[in-house]
């Protein structure tokens, strides 16, 4: 029997038999049994108890394993997403009082960057003497995706990450999971918790890998389960590589699943259960939705149950569960649950014929195929241009990607005394040629329209659409 | 300029601008193989509504998703008279 405190190395241990279940990704696999008496960390292990421990490895499995050993051992777990530069990741240790660095490449650039103990994590296990002392409560910490500014840092503790998951039978045993998301996201980690959890096996993507490729690979290693976003999906089914795998369970997360995405997907895996859910890194799992429409039964909301309530505010969702994550580290303990304990998940919804359809985001915020955009970034960046009076970036719904940015410019009345077609081209483009030069690609807006107003609210402010 | 070719050099033109190598554009090219990431298609739709005033894959129902360069342009040339 397990009890709340255990470790989730306890936890994948009460799951069932280890030796047949797997973690893989594209270079390396390993067999859990092989965990038993062997570490990924070698003899250093030790050295990271009670520690701050920051996991910084190229590839996700490493980083599945370390998790896997850490849970119980370190004090916190903070889990840094690919792709982040040293400067980066030095940010971040200092935001998460890291005293400890887990890579898995050369050592050497950070062994000089002050980053505290350095430890090698390799999936070529090595023999250890049994220390498996883990009573250490972890606090697990990951990265929101949000892409301005200093990377906010949010708290979860083992109980808010697995609340959904205390039946472990609920998925039935000899599960294989797939995912298109990194394991470092609150959406990867969740489906790395569930193969766990339920006693299966996970297969992980690689940023290098076609879709065609980590299918045919999710194949072979014969996938049941596996999720990615509305995004990740319309590649799917752009690829002609759908039918490489039969799953009994798809499952879209991280975006709005409008109604063709399901409708393709149920049409490619007519048996499979296809289910979109909600969840954000603060807000955590908040619930499924598995009859093959878009949005969610008005129910939903009424329905009060010990395990979550959601609340529609002024046109926005709020959510209060026990699997909602505590707070962010080094800011005010308040500004991510609400003191009755409701997160602000700052998604709006609007209530059409007893169902709820997400229509965007407060505050302005764009998500273009899972990347945030403040529009006031892409404005500013705009606005330098000399011809330009004003500008609204805005999203427009996309079938590609879910959303992308477009914006509306308003040129300074003197030069815009000789409107013709070129010199309006010319600006357009250099617009967007200044866009280019300083955001990434997927800030730059797909059309620039000149126009010759735009609203202005009685506070002065830019009227802004719900994006 | 015919629905082909408007589509073709809108294809041109954002893979430039992304700094993209596109595969020859042949009908039986498969969109994921053209050297244009999904940003870049999304990006082309947009600017194709803007010049056509449709978008075929947004309608909400029956909507194929393209595979080829050919589903592509066909799902245009099926709206734009």
């Amino acid at each position: 029997m397990s009890s709340s405190q255990d470790s989730l190395w306890d936890r994948v241990r009460a799951a069932g038999p280890l030796r047949r279940r797997l973690l893989r990704d594209d270079a390396a696999s390993v067999t859990l049994s092989d965990l038993d008496g062997a570490s990924s960390l070698s003899e250093h292990r030790d050295r990271l108890r009670g520690r701050s421990v920051l996991i910084a490895t190229q590839k996700q499995l490493t980083a599945a394993l370390a998790v896997i050993e850490l849970d119980g051992i370190a004090a916190r777990l903070v889990l840094c997403p690919p792709g982040r530069s040293l400067a980066e990741i030095r940010l971040i240790a200092l935001e998460a009082e890291a005293n400890a660095l887990i890579v898995d490449g050369p050592g050497e650039p950070y062994d000089s960057a002050n980053l505290g103990t350095v430890v090698q994590c390799s999936p070529r296990l090595k023999p250890i003497e049994a220390q498996d002392e883990r009573r250490q409560s972890t606090e697990w910490v990951l990265l929101t995706s949000g892409t301005t500014g200093a990377p906010k840092l949010v708290s979860h503790s083992f109980a808010s990450l697995t609340g959904d998951m205390q039946n472990p039978n609920a998925v039935g045993r000899d599960t294989t999971w797939s995912t298109f998301y990194d394991i470092r996201r609150y959406g990867g980690l969740q489906i790395l918790l569930r193969a766990l959890l339920s006693g299966g096996s996970l297969v992980m993507s690689s940023p290098d890998e076609s879709i065609r490729d980590f299918l045919s690979r999710a194949s072979a290693s014969g996938v049941t389960h596996i999720t990615g976003t509305p995004s990740h999906w319309r590649r799917v089914l752009m690829s002609r590589a759908a039918q490489l795998i039969a799953p009994k369970y798809v499952r879209l997360s991280g975006e709005i699943a409008d109604q063709p995405i399901l409708d393709g997907l149920r049409a490619v895996y007519p048996t499979a259960v296809i289910a979109h859910a909600f969840a954000s890194t603060e807000a955590g799992l908040a619930f499924d939705v598995t009859d093959g429409l878009a949005g969610f039964p008005e129910g939903l909301v009424s329905q009060h149950s010990a395990d979550i309530e959601i609340r529609i505010e002024n046109g926005s969702m709020l959510i209060r569960s026990s699997r909602t994550a505590t707070r962010y580290l080094n800011r005010d303990s308040n500004s991510l649950r609400r003191e009755d304990g409701f997160v602000e998940t700052q998604d709006l919804v609007e209530l059409r014929k007893g169902r709820y359809y997400f229509v965007g985001r407060r505050g302005g915020i764009i998500n273009v195929g899972g990347q945030k955009c403040h529009p006031e970034e892409i404005e500013s960046v705009i606005n330098q241009h000399p011809m330009v009076h004003m500008s609204l970036v805005k999203a427009r719904r996309s079938p590609l990607l879910g959303s992308v940015v477009v914006a509306d410019v308003v040129l300074n009345s003197g030069a815009d005394l000789t409107p013709s077609n070129v010199t309006r081209e010319t600006v357009s483009n250099e617009i967007m040629e200044a866009c280019r030069r300083s955001l990434s690609a997927h800030k730059v807006p797909a059309t620039i329209r000149i126009v010759a107003t735009l609203e202005v609210s009685a506070s002065g402010k830019l009227q802004r659409p719900n994006a | 300029m015919s629905t082909r070719s408007v589509i073709l050099s809108q294809l041109v033109l954002v893979a430039k601008e992304h700094n993209q190598t596109l595969a020859p554009l042949a009908d039986d090219l498969p969109l994921l193989e053209s050297g244009l990431d999904s940003l870049g298609f999304a990006v082309v739709v947009a600017r194709l509504e803007d010049q056509f005033g449709v978008d075929p894959f947004s309608s909400d129902e029956n909507v194929e998703f393209p595979v080829t360069l050919a589903d592509f342009i066909g799902a245009y040339e099926r709206l734009v008279k």
